[in-house]
């Protein structure tokens, strides 16, 4: 039973991390309606550049505040991630603009490829590890016999996803910003001809999407301490999994399926073998799109002539 | 041209803000201590390569207009025609002679390039004719390597025996997958083959009993002349090789050339296939079914069953190709089977035109014999890759060598006819 509970635990942890990066995948989606095949490299480019400003402030500056260190460290890799996912859009996506569906997707295939090997040229292909900035963990149950372990870190990451997700519902709901977001997701040439720069909405959800998951890329180079120029691509099918798992193009189903995605692999990994779980994720992915399409939040889709 | 300038230069100082952090600064570890390094030049390159490109992107485009205009000038349709099968001759008749006069390092590349064409051939069916985008392509190319490699190691059958067995395994694997997938849109369908290659390599990895895990399949027959092996010596006992039986010399080269021709052999067989197929009923209705799904649904067609051939088709080229693959490496693992190699044959497709066999064949050439002859620039292969691809369908989405349909037109001006 503890060993259940402990699964959970790592289950959210894990799925934190994947609600954050589904959510730049299900937003794009739901405006127009490509798969930006890219944004798993965009977390990954987060990571690094959240490796290296942790590591500038720690041995170049001598920052020691770790609070300090964590908040300057989201906010570089934010501010730097989002012009990424900006340039992307507007270099490989905008000039596709209203052309057939598989065409921008190959784009961004492209882009992708690009992108993980301009990091390896300019970050080599091996992994880069650092120190864990925040250690320790809280440990419940009988001292002998399994004891559930709820590390810090743990706590952390779930403590800033429900602030960046928080954040993000009250924009999308509240803001003239948010309500111009809804409105492209609706009807994207009838929001231009009531007078909306739906280029300008466009960037937008690129940018909201790359800095959600350069959030996601910093906490898992903390947590995980491990990153190389790869990680993006498996994290970022996973997420997209989420994305349709919980409804492409609804925000609150990019969360849950990312919740329910993460349980899944952390169940697969504790009671079957560790190396099947992404196959789970996987089949989940297939299972989902052939009984659900829309996923669980979404609304169908009509195809129209 | 001010205004260029100056946002070229703007240009270039966001690429430069960008890549400071990838290109520029590098993390250094010596013993415990961790330092970082700052590399300027990559940064500088980078920002005059996007300073570059942002000034001639002006020039570029009406270059690219100039092509454009070129390409609608009328053809020479009936010279092309009537030349058709003696070109064709000429070239089958110079891919045979080719190797005996060739070095063997490049009758090896070119039996490795003949295997991207099959490959480039089965996906073109798929994703040029039907329209399905598939991204896990690969996993055929899988069945068929591991199917001759478990068949030849388990049952001792030879490789023309198991060549229609992973044909048909193949295609097998391909329906069972298609079936329920291909209700999918487009989109939805790339990523779920997507996903579906990643299993079938994670499967291949970790049923450890089965497939040798990360290990692979290794000593792996090469095919056999009529039962007369390629060797030194023969592997069993009383067996005869091809030198012995001809009473030639004993000549490594002779494997390599055979293996081409077995590979030019093949391909010519699927450009055969395919060419057939596709002025059948269901031919045409892969390519009816991609311009427009509605309307061939409301003919009558049933979508399903036309897209599970197509896919069926692609996934079986694809298996014929990977059982020569293994027989020719006579070593497989996991390694060889990544969402690259799909990426990699997708790209043959894109660039040599969707729908069109011929570019499909220049394209897989290219694609296979350029990263040889630049190995300096081997670092940079991938990263140029990706960039092509996104340039290409920028400017031009149709690919290099576009698919010319046949096609009928009523005269423009009726008068010409009286």
């Amino acid at each position: 039973m503890l060993e259940f509970f402990q699964q959970i635990i790592n289950g959210l942890t894990l799925g934190s991390i994947y609600a954050l990066i589904a959510i730049g995948y299900t937003m794009v989606y739901g405006i127009i309606g490509m798969i930006n095949f890219a944004h798993g490299e965009i977390y990954m480019i987060s990571a690094y550049i959240g490796l290296l400003t942790i590591t500038a402030l720690t041995v170049q500056f001598g920052v020691e505040a770790v609070p300090l260190i964590l908040l300057l460290t989201l906010t570089i890799s934010i501010l730097v991630t989002s012009a990424y996912g900006w340039a992307i859009e507007r270099v490989a996506y905008r000039p596709l603009r209203g052309s057939p569906r598989l065409i921008p997707l190959i784009s961004a295939i492209g882009m992708s490829i690009f992108l993980q090997n301009y990091v390896q040229i300019g970050q080599g292909a091996r992994d880069l590890s650092m120190q864990p900035l925040i250690s320790g963990g809280w440990r419940f149950g009988p001292a002998e016999g399994f004891q559930v372990y709820l590390s810090y870190m743990q706590v952390l990451i779930a403590v800033v996803t429900v602030v960046f997700m928080t954040a993000l519902t009250l924009f999308i709901a509240r803001s003239r910003l948010g309500r111009a977001c809804r409105a492209c997701s609706q009807d994207l040439t009838m929001t231009n001809l009531l007078g909306i720069d739906t280029n300008r909405v466009i960037s937008l959800t690129f940018l909201l999407g790359a800095a959600l998951a350069a959030v996601a890329g910093v906490l898992v180079s903390l947590y995980i301490g491990k990153i190389n120029p790869f990680i993006g691509f498996e994290a970022g099918i996973k997420a997209f999994t989420a994305a349709v798992l919980g409804g492409i193009g609804s925000i609150p189903g990019a969360m849950l399926g990312g919740i329910i995605l993460g349980l899944s692999e952390s169940f697969a990994s504790a009671y079957l073998r560790t190396e099947y779980k992404d196959v789970v994720a996987f089949s989940l992915l297939v299972l989902v799109l052939l009984f659900r399409p829309t996923g669980l939040l979404g609304k169908p889709e009509i195809e129209k002539v | 041209m001010p205004k260029h300038f100056s946002e070229a230069v703007w240009v270039a100082l966001l690429a430069g803000l960008l890549t400071v952090p990838i290109l520029g600064i590098q993390i250094q570890v010596e013993g415990i201590n961790v330092s970082l390094i700052g590399s300027p030049l990559p940064v500088l390159l980078a920002m005059a390569a996007v300073f570059v490109a942002r000034l001639l992107q002006a020039p570029l485009k009406a270059v690219s207009g100039l092509a454009h205009i070129i390409q609608r000038l009328p053809r020479p349709v009936h010279w092309s025609k009537a030349y058709r099968p003696i070109l064709l001759g000429l070239v089958i008749v110079a891919a045979v002679i080719w190797p005996f006069t060739a070095s063997r390092g490049s009758v090896d590349i070119a039996t490795l390039a003949l295997i991207y064409v099959m490959l480039g051939l089965g996906l073109n069916v798929v994703v040029g004719f039907a329209g399905l985008l598939d991204l896990g392509y690969v996993a055929f190319y899988a069945v068929g390597a591991y199917g001759y490699a478990l068949l030849s190691m388990h049952l001792g059958l030879s490789f023309w025996e198991c060549l229609p067995l992973c044909v048909i395994m193949a295609a097998i694997t391909g329906c069972l997958l298609g079936f329920p997938v291909l209700r999918l849109r487009g989109d939805y369908l790339a990523i779920v083959t997507l996903g579906f290659g990643e299993i079938i390599r994670l499967l291949l990895n970790n049923l450890d009993d089965l497939t040798g895990g990360p290990d692979g399949i290794g000593n792996i027959p090469k095919p056999t002349l009529f039962g007369l092996e390629f060797a030194r010596r023969p592997s069993t006992e009383g067996g005869t090789t091809f030198h012995q039986f001809f009473g030639l010399d004993y000549s490594g080269a002779d494997t390599i050339i055979f293996l081409y021709l077995v590979a030019l052999a093949m391909t010519l067989l699927i450009l055969y296939v395919i060419n057939r197929l596709i002025r059948m009923p269901v031919g045409r209705a892969w390519e009816a079914l991609r311009e427009d799904e509605i309307a061939c649904r409301s003919l009558g067609l049933n979508p399903t069953t036309i897209k599970l051939s197509a896919f069926g088709f692609g996934a079986s080229t694809a298996g014929f190709a990977g059982a020569f693959f293994a027989a020719r490496q006579g070593f497989i693992n996991p390694e060889s089977f990544t969402f690259i190699e799909s990426a990699i044959v997708l790209a043959i497709v894109v660039l040599g035109g969707m729908g069109s066999q011929i570019g499909v064949i220049l394209a897989a050439v290219a694609l296979t014999a350029l990263p040889e002859v630049a190995r300096q620039f081997a670092e940079y292969r991938m990263l140029i890759f990706g960039l092509v691809l996104v340039l290409m369908m920028i400017w031009r989405p149709q690919g290099l060598l576009p698919a010319t349909r046949p096609r009928l037109e009523l005269p423009a001006r009726a008068e010409a006819l009286r």
